[in-house]
């Protein structure tokens, strides 16, 4: 532990200490050897457009203990004997006083996306993001910030106004208590004055490559479903105006809308550079790169036809993807029939490339740690 | 803690509450009630209700799960009152005026049971301090040998916190000799001459002889019969530095602390709503305030369908019994009556109920007070059920309503906290040093993992090799251990 660490242990008081060292330790930060006994829950659980649930994390140190589900347990209700108990699992009601029978830890929570964006930065120790600094496509923005002692009467500030007559009158000794009459003078008047402030734009395209063909399973389409989700939810904190398109992609590339990238199984090869020129298609027809960040996310199981294709990829990425995207991030979801040789290839080649994060997804625990490594540099 | 002006009104509703539950019988100690927000009330609550504990990240996280569940709405801690002489409970300060009410009857309740209930008769009433006392503890060990070292160190020990005896209020385990001196010679009972050939016979004595042989011969052995307290035992017989077995002392004492309010959970907070219920509908409510009193009363004592909400049973348990004991509807013959419309006329009109409850309140737990007082009649009534995990279909499915099985699994239940038994066997087995525990095996098996991992705790306390006697999927005797390299099995 470091000196600093050291003595911010010692100056923070009670709860807040405990907080700040409990969060340090689910982070990864401090105490690995806890890491096991973290409990995360499920990521994802999204109802209707705005909600999803998210767990709280919890670490459980080891005891003596019965294994799960041994056994049986008490409860009270209705029902037959053979129905399934209802309702899901109850927290503890409210404790009333302090008892020590042991507590269940995970609990779901309604939170909207912008409150788990927050989380999720905080949780994964993610960066803010840096926009693309393109200064010459400034937008300008507007607001009323100060007080001005001339103006248009259309902006006039009353309370101002009258607060200054106030003051001038008590000054001249010519208030009345009695009879407060105030009478604003032209050098009282206050107007409201604006400011204007550059901002940078901030546009954001997503464009998600989801490679279809007959080795991804249901179990890989939904890890790259619950990946997007988060891709999603992390970047439109980010962004404003934030666009998403999706190609789905096998022998040839194909646009689809949101619903049939996530439902489509496909059969048959896997030609990626197919994908790679739909999307440089995209990106010079709709988003001028000067004006976008761009961002695309390629999922696939790293199974291509051939080589004369991926080396064809290859070069796609270093002459045309690479100078116009922000990232170029690849996810390689394991799967029993693919390869996987797409992945080697392209840390072969791109060894040295910042623009390019390539991560394997093993299975759905995988999910957190490669979301940590495609936002990590804050490109 | 800050402490507010709790303001007049609640003053005076304080001062007609307290007299209220005194003229009923309820005798506590003086009430200091603290207005708290709800920042201090979940702080308040994820320290078990102590101002001051000691540094440690798990009430890190239960402040984590608290005040997240505050926050969106899932859970709200109207209230929280600690056993300490005097009693100190603590109100949420945006309470409403009928919340309040029903809370300080509450916790008046409360304060009559932790000052009344046989088992909370031996715990320290003084515990704020001692619990500020661990938090001066903790700190100068952490700055004397680091955070992380001792925070690693209580960890340890909180892995075996569970490993106490529940049946003792924490005295230290005793050895053969504290317990009871051996005769050294063989006793003679006393007798008149002529009658000592025939009380004191041969066969006798011959008898006293070997049990004093045998008994010296455990008397090597230690521990010299089995002790559930492990965490006493590694106390006495551990290798530890001093600032550990400072620790050790205060993770046990503690643990110690919290085991009557873990044993009478159902009871104490059945009384408190009886007599919350009680009075606010007697003595407090206007008519305007019915409804939001019913509103909040009901959020507490709905059932869980998931496991046993402790207001609720404890409250229609203990309404039962009154009006059980109100009609005589108790002892031999109500017991053997089988006639149904007799049973259901059945009033002695013996009003004995109140005092039955106070009887009750004073001597049981809730392993007794479920033992002895949950009738078949109750369980059918209130609906009671065990529910069973089904491995096809995944999901918790009522098992039974069957009155005989539903009362075992309820005491199953509170046997121990519903923990693996686990006593101290051998402090020197293999003849190496070797600690071994031993599980007392009811057809329920450890998690293995989680074992694994408590043994290697326990190890680096202990510093040689440790086991555990437990029964596989089997059924059969299998020995569990770690050597501090290796996770052993022996069958």
């Amino acid at each position: 532990m470091k000196p600093e660490d050291y003595s911010k242990v010692f100056t923070m008081s009670g709860i807040k200490r405990d907080h700040g060292r409990f969060k340090d330790i689910v982070s990864g930060k401090i105490r690995e050897n806890l890491k096991k006994f973290i409990s995360n829950g499920e990521l994802i659980g999204k109802k209707g457009d705005e909600f999803v649930s998210i767990p709280i994390p919890s670490i459980e140190l080891p005891r003596f203990a019965f294994g799960k589900n041994q056994g049986s347990k008490m409860g009270q209700g209705k029902g037959n004997p053979g129905d399934p108990v209802e309702g899901e699992e109850q927290e503890g009601g409210d404790p009333k006083e302090a008892g020590n029978e042991e507590g269940k830890h995970e609990l779901e929570v309604d939170v909207s996306l912008k409150e788990l964006a927050e989380m999720m930065g905080q949780e994964l120790g993610l960066p803010r993001i840096l926009p693309k600094g393109s200064h010459d496509i400034d937008s300008k923005s507007s607001r009323y910030k100060s007080i001005h002692h001339v103006g248009p009467h259309s902006l006039r500030h009353y309370k101002r106004t009258y607060r200054e007559a106030l003051k001038r009158q008590i000054a001249a000794g010519i208030y009345n208590p009695e009879n407060p009459v105030i009478i604003p003078h032209k050098s009282d008047l206050r107007f409201r004055g604006w400011a204007e402030t550059p901002r940078p734009q901030t546009n954001a395209v997503i464009v998600y490559i989801m490679d279809v063909s007959g080795s991804m399973g249901d179990e890989q389409k939904e890890i790259v479903r619950t990946e997007a989700f988060w891709i999603d939810t992390w970047l439109q904190s980010q962004y404003k105006g934030l666009q998403r398109r999706y190609i789905i992609h096998d022998a040839v590339a194909r646009e689809v809308d949101e619903n049939t990238f996530y439902r489509t199984r496909e059969s048959g090869g896997t030609l990626i550079s197919s994908a790679y020129k739909m999307f440089l298609d995209i990106i010079h027809k709709d988003y001028p790169p000067q004006q976008w960040n761009i961002y695309p996310f390629h999922f696939s199981d790293g199974d291509n036809w051939s080589n004369e294709d991926s080396q064809l990829c290859l070069d796609l990425l270093q002459n045309e993807i690479f100078p116009i995207v922000n990232q170029f991030s690849y996810g390689q979801v394991e799967s029993k029939y693919g390869s996987g040789q797409f992945f080697k290839d392209l840390l072969e080649k791109f060894s040295e490339q910042e623009r390019l994060v390539a991560c394997r997804v093993q299975n759905r625990e995988g999910i957190y740690e490669s979301i940590k490594q495609f936002f990590a540099t804050g490109r | 803690m800050k402490s507010r002006d709790l303001g007049p009104e609640l003053n005076d509703w304080i001062k007609y509450i307290e007299d209220k539950a005194r003229s009923y019988g309820l005798n506590f100690p003086e009430v200091c009630f603290e207005k708290v927000d709800y920042k201090e009330m979940n702080e308040l609550a994820s320290l078990g209700g102590f101002p001051q504990r000691y540094p440690h990240w798990r009430f890190g996280m239960e402040y984590d799960r608290i005040s997240k569940s505050y926050t969106y709405g899932l859970s709200k801690i109207y209230e929280m009152v600690i056993n300490t002489d005097p009693c100190y409970a603590y109100l949420l300060s945006s309470n409403s005026v009928v919340e309040n009410k029903l809370v300080i009857a509450h916790v008046y309740g409360h304060a009559d049971f932790f000052k009344n209930n046989q088992y909370f008769s031996k715990t320290n009433r003084k515990m704020l301090d001692e619990m500020a006392n661990h938090s001066t503890l903790v700190r100068q060990c952490q700055e004397q040998f680091g955070v992380e070292v001792v925070e690693e160190f209580i960890d340890q020990c909180l892995s075996l916190e569970n490993l106490i005896d529940l049946r003792s209020s924490g005295e230290l385990p005793k050895t053969r000799e504290e317990e009871e001196k051996l005769p050294e010679e063989v006793q003679k009972i006393k007798a008149k001459s002529y009658l000592d050939k025939f009380i004191n016979t041969p066969e006798f004595l011959d008898q006293q002889r070997a049990r004093i042989e045998e008994e010296a011969k455990k008397e090597e052995k230690i521990p010299f019969r089995p002790i559930r307290d492990v965490l006493g035992f590694l106390l006495l017989h551990a290798p530890l530095k001093n600032w550990q077995v400072k620790i050790l002392e205060m993770i046990r004492e503690e643990a110690y602390y919290f085991v009557p309010q873990g044993q009478t959970k159902i009871m104490n907070e059945g009384w408190a709503s009886y007599w919350h219920s009680h009075m606010m509908t007697k003595d407090i409510l206007d008519d305007s305030e019915i409804v939001d009193y019913a509103c909040v009363h009901s959020g507490t004592v709905a059932p869980h369908p998931h496991g046993i909400n402790p207001y609720r049973v404890g409250l229609e348990l203990l309404r039962n019994i009154e009006d059980r004991w109100n009609k005589g509807r108790f002892g031999k013959e109500w017991l053997e009556c089988e006639d149904t419309v007799k049973r259901k006329n059945w009033d002695l009109k013996l009003n004995k109920g109140r005092e039955k409850l106070f009887e009750v309140r004073k001597i049981y737990s809730d392993l007794t007070f479920i033992d002895e007082f949950l009738s078949q009649d109750f369980c059918e009534e209130s609906g009671l059920f065990a529910s069973k995990y089904n491995q096809s279909t995944k999901r918790w499915e009522i098992e039974t309503r069957e009155f005989q099985k539903v009362r075992t699994q309820f005491l199953t239940e509170l046997t121990n906290f519903g923990q693996p038994m686990i006593e101290v066997v051998d402090s020197n087995f293999d003849n190496k040093g070797s600690l071994l525990l031993k599980h007392v095996f009811d057809g329920r098996t450890l998690k293995r993992d989680f074992a694994e991992l408590t043994l290697k705790n326990l190890f680096s306390l202990w510093k040689k090799s440790v086991y555990i006697e437990t029964a596989g999927e089997d059924g059969k005797s299998q020995l569990w251990g770690f050597d501090g390299k290796d996770f052993l099995t022996r069958a």
